[in-house]
């Protein structure tokens, strides 16, 4: 099946604490960092967007890949905080990282799994022959209302993935995916509406749980393999507890999921989350290991991964700068009011 | 080619002039010069009108010919020229080459700019268009900010100061306070300059010109007939012009106006004299660092060596050098199309010795100096008393 | 709306990709393009030219009185940067908290530029990030 040629992650520089948030509303920082496992998020810049970050994720990975920008037979973006309504956030990508025009492209909205949907549409197209090479981007400015708990972990962040189909070129080997999907209304958002609406608790049991598990044991049922066959997991992660939860509940062990889980300090990047966690398990995955993935889109589904890492990554492995180190060295943290005017909150008149 | 002369000038007051619109200023400006000059308006040949944004800020273009038709010039031909904030020097230079072609005997230039008819903002925007509209203005770069960028390389590149780019505001101010026409009559000091609200870093409010409305009007004439209608002619002894790239950061160095230097050292050529021979001179300090820098390509100091030399009062009336004695772009005000025109009203004035109490003493040759945009065109002439 | 989209479409190449040329009769590269080489006019022979997005901050300002356009944006510094190639461009230098100073590294992001209202067009663009 297809695979993992190249990959890139991008997250805004700007942070916010816990503390600066729930200082505004008068709550209790430290209760909310211990029930959320979060200790601050990314902040988009003024001049950020999903398609400013996705065509920071996307050059990245097309430096990851060493290839061109015209070897790409597809984009796909994946977000649920496209710039425009209507008009595509692909084609501001494809644009920048100059692939030209004979490629297929589209935008997609899953929530916070739209990009692992595209992960799963290039692999058919690659697997088909119909491409050689596609990139899916999960990329989000996400929205959390001021004073919702959502705000203190809705961040920024993208991460692009080069899929291919040629043994030679792969870091990574997608043995296997799957997907689990049921209507479910447990975290929306209007058209023209500019926040979202959740259910509350309704998120948690039926909509994030039953989902990941839906689809991790579809993936163990079609494949064969069982939790300690992994050697790292990727769950999404709209906060830092959830998937050690789900993780616990499934059989798989903390230092499995430590690696990608990239949370407790940016954020929940939406569509970029599981993507990020993804490339920053990839970053530290040595040949021959296994990595499982399931991310999560509300309304509502998930896409379980079975990858297998081959001997191409370490020839690759320094030509990005690791998730981990972009987040950690490139930082520059904003109060509360800054992050309001770089959000568009406040505007002079 | 003929010797040309000045035979008549004009000005009206800058500042910000809510009781007149274009009409009002060019007409005010332009009889004066008419009757400095002691002819009537069916004497006049040939007009150019200086304006640099009058679709901008007054939503009227075709100014030349509203120019002719307000000051009574009737069915003459009549040329509208812009060079963004060198219009009304490229405008003298255009009617300069006219009558020393031998074609127009008398001919009037005219200058006017009505700003304060549009928002500060919409004035900025509108200035923004003298710099290249794909590569500067679209990423948000405003004059003053160009002209910082030269700011900060010189002071990196010089040791120029803040305080000797205040020094030029202070002076200029000085002389506007003996200028009955001038925007300000104000004296400030180096320290307000230096706590004036910032702009763009390292440049603050008061190392800007003002938005301003004026217009300035000057009857040229063939030397040889000059004095029939004028006493005291003053010669063009130089009319001069020079280009540079439209965009800031693609020139050669960012610490000189190329453009400046080359139609100055063509004027010292023409005109067989030296910055040394030159008594008083008109210099475009749309920003005090445009002054310095200035100070340096017209080749009165090394490149590097104005600051200092503003600062120690070298260049205040009745030094070494008298410069912007009109109070400048700063004091004096600046209505872009009509400034390079007034420079010359200005030099006139001191030539003939009838600047009163901003008089140089002993002035017998001037000069004028128009810059366009950042430096991508200058204009420079030179002056004598022809008695 | 405040311009025909097309004025600025038609230069998205060099915006979001510093897209700019080389004379190939001299070998003087430029950013942003031009049809005519400076140094040979008429007998110059203008190629595509992908800049690395690499620089210097050659001189900087702090924009405090913005236009219109970037009304929401100021303060925000403008610097000249000298591309490694050699050609020297004017562009936003983005704010990560190192503050700019003549001679520091820089490498281009693609940013928003400016956005055309609440229903016009978003416009992108290199910037410059301090390194």
């Amino acid at each position: 099946m297809a695979g993992i040629v190249g990959y890139g992650a991008y997250v805004p520089i700007y942070r916010i604490k816990v503390e600066d948030i729930a200082k505004v509303w008068s709550e209790d920082a430290e209760s909310i960092k211990k029930g959320l496992n979060i200790r601050e998020k990314s902040v988009p810049g003024r001049d950020e967007d999903a398609a400013t970050i996705a065509v920071e994720a996307a050059r990245r990975a097309i430096q990851h890949a060493d290839l061109e920008g015209t070897d790409m037979g597809a984009v796909y973006v994946g977000s649920e905080s496209h710039p425009y309504a209507v008009k595509p956030t692909a084609t501001v990508v494809a644009q920048a990282i100059e692939a030209g025009s004979r490629l297929m492209a589209a935008d997609l909205e899953f929530a916070c799994k739209a990009g692992t949907a595209g992960i799963q549409m290039v692999m058919g197209l690659v697997d088909s022959k119909m491409i050689k090479y596609g990139m899916a981007i999960g990329s989000d400015t996400s929205q959390g209302r001021p004073g919702d708990a959502l705000e203190y972990t809705a961040s920024a962040g993208g991460a692009a993935f080069i899929l291919g189909g040629e043994k030679k070129d792969m870091i990574a080997n997608i043995t296997h995916t799957v997907s689990y999907t049921s209507d479910t209304p447990d975290f929306w958002r209007r058209e023209g509406a500019s926040f979202p609406s959740h259910g509350g608790r309704f998120t948690g049991e039926p909509g994030y749980f039953r989902h990941i598990t839906g689809a991790t044991k579809l993936l163990f049922e079609q494949t064969g393999f069982k939790p300690s066959d992994f050697d790292y997991a990727v769950f999404h992660q709209p906060n830092g507890k959830f998937p050690i939860n789900v993780a616990a509940q499934l059989g798989f062990e903390m230092r499995q999921i430590e690696p990608g889980l990239m949370t407790p300090i940016i954020g929940n990047t939406y569509s970029g989350a599981s993507m990020i966690g993804l490339a920053s398990t990839l970053d530290v995955a040595r040949p021959g290991q296994r990595i499982m993935v399931t991310s999560f889109g509300s309304g509502a589904g998930s896409d379980s991964f079975a990858i297998e890492v081959t001997e191409n990554i370490d020839a690759k492995r320094d030509r990005i700068e690791p998730v981990r180190e972009m987040v950690s060295k490139h930082k520059t943290y904003v109060d509360y009011s800054v992050y309001l005017k770089n959000r568009g909150s406040i505007t002079k008149t | 080619m003929r010797d040309v002369a000045i035979i008549g000038a004009g000005l009206c007051k800058f500042g910000e002039r809510w009781n007149s619109g274009l009409k009002e200023l060019m007409a005010e400006a332009g009889i004066m010069a008419l009757e400095d000059a002691h002819i009537s308006s069916h004497d006049v040949e040939m007009l150019y009108g200086g304006t640099m944004a009058s679709g901008r800020f007054s939503g009227q273009e075709h100014v030349a010919a509203l120019m002719a038709d307000q000051l009574g010039f009737k069915n003459i031909p009549a040329v509208r020229i812009e060079n963004a904030c060198a219009s009304g020097g490229s405008a003298l230079r255009q009617g300069y080459i006219s009558v020393a072609s031998g074609i127009h005997d008398i001919v009037v230039v005219g200058g006017v700019e009505k700003m304060t008819d549009v928002t500060s903002s919409e004035a900025t925007t509108a200035l923004g268009g003298a710099g290249d509209q794909e590569w500067e203005l679209f990423q948000g770069i405003t004059f003053p900010g160009l002209y910082a960028l030269m700011a900060r390389r010189h002071m990196h590149d010089y040791g120029t100061t803040e305080e000797m780019l205040a020094a030029v505001a202070v002076k200029n101010h000085e002389n506007a306070t003996k200028n009955r026409f001038a925007q300000f009559r104000k004296s400030i000091t180096i320290d307000e300059v230096l706590r004036s609200k910032k702009v763009a870093d390292p440049l603050k409010l008061l190392d800007c010109s003002p938005i301003s409305d004026g217009a300035a009007a000057v009857v040229l004439a063939p030397l040889d007939i000059a004095k029939k209608y004028n006493d005291t002619p003053i010669k063009v002894m130089a009319s001069t012009q020079a280009t540079d790239t439209l965009r800031l950061a693609e020139r050669d160095s960012l610490t000189e106006v190329k453009a400046t230097r080359i139609a100055a050292q063509k004027a010292y050529e023409h005109a067989k004299v030296s910055a040394k021979d030159i008594d008083v001179v008109e210099v475009h300090d749309c920003f005090t660092i445009a002054e310095i820098m200035a100070m340096e390509d017209l080749g009165f100091y090394p490149k590097g060596k104005a600051g200092k030399a503003v600062l120690e009062g070298e260049t205040a009336l009745n030094s070494k050098i008298s410069v912007n004695t009109s109070g400048g772009l700063k004091g004096c005000g600046h209505p872009v199309g009509a400034t390079g025109v007034k420079q010359a009203v200005e030099v006139v004035w001191q030539l003939r010795g009838d600047a009163k109490e901003r008089q140089v003493d002993g002035a017998e040759v001037g000069m004028t100096h128009n810059v366009g945009g950042s430096g991508s065109t200058a204009v420079v002439h030179i002056y004598k008393r022809a008695d | 709306m405040e311009r025909a989209s097309a004025s600025l479409w038609r230069k998205i190449r060099s915006r979001y990709n510093l897209v700019g040329n080389e004379c190939q009769n001299c070998n003087t590269p430029y950013f942003p393009q031009r049809v005519v080489c400076r140094k040979c006019g008429r007998n110059s022979k203008m190629v595509e030219k992908q800049f690395s997005g690499n620089g210097e901050i050659y001189s900087f300002t702090t924009v405090r009185v913005p236009p219109d356009t970037f009304k929401d944006e100021a303060p925000y510094f403008i610097g000249v940067i000298r591309l490694e190639e050699g050609p020297m461009v004017e562009g936003h230098v983005i704010d990560n908290g190192i503050a700019p100073k003549i001679g520091t590294k820089v490498r281009m992001q693609f940013r928003k530029m400016y956005v055309d209202g609440q229903e016009g067009l978003i416009y992108y663009s290199f910037k410059f990030e301090p390194l």
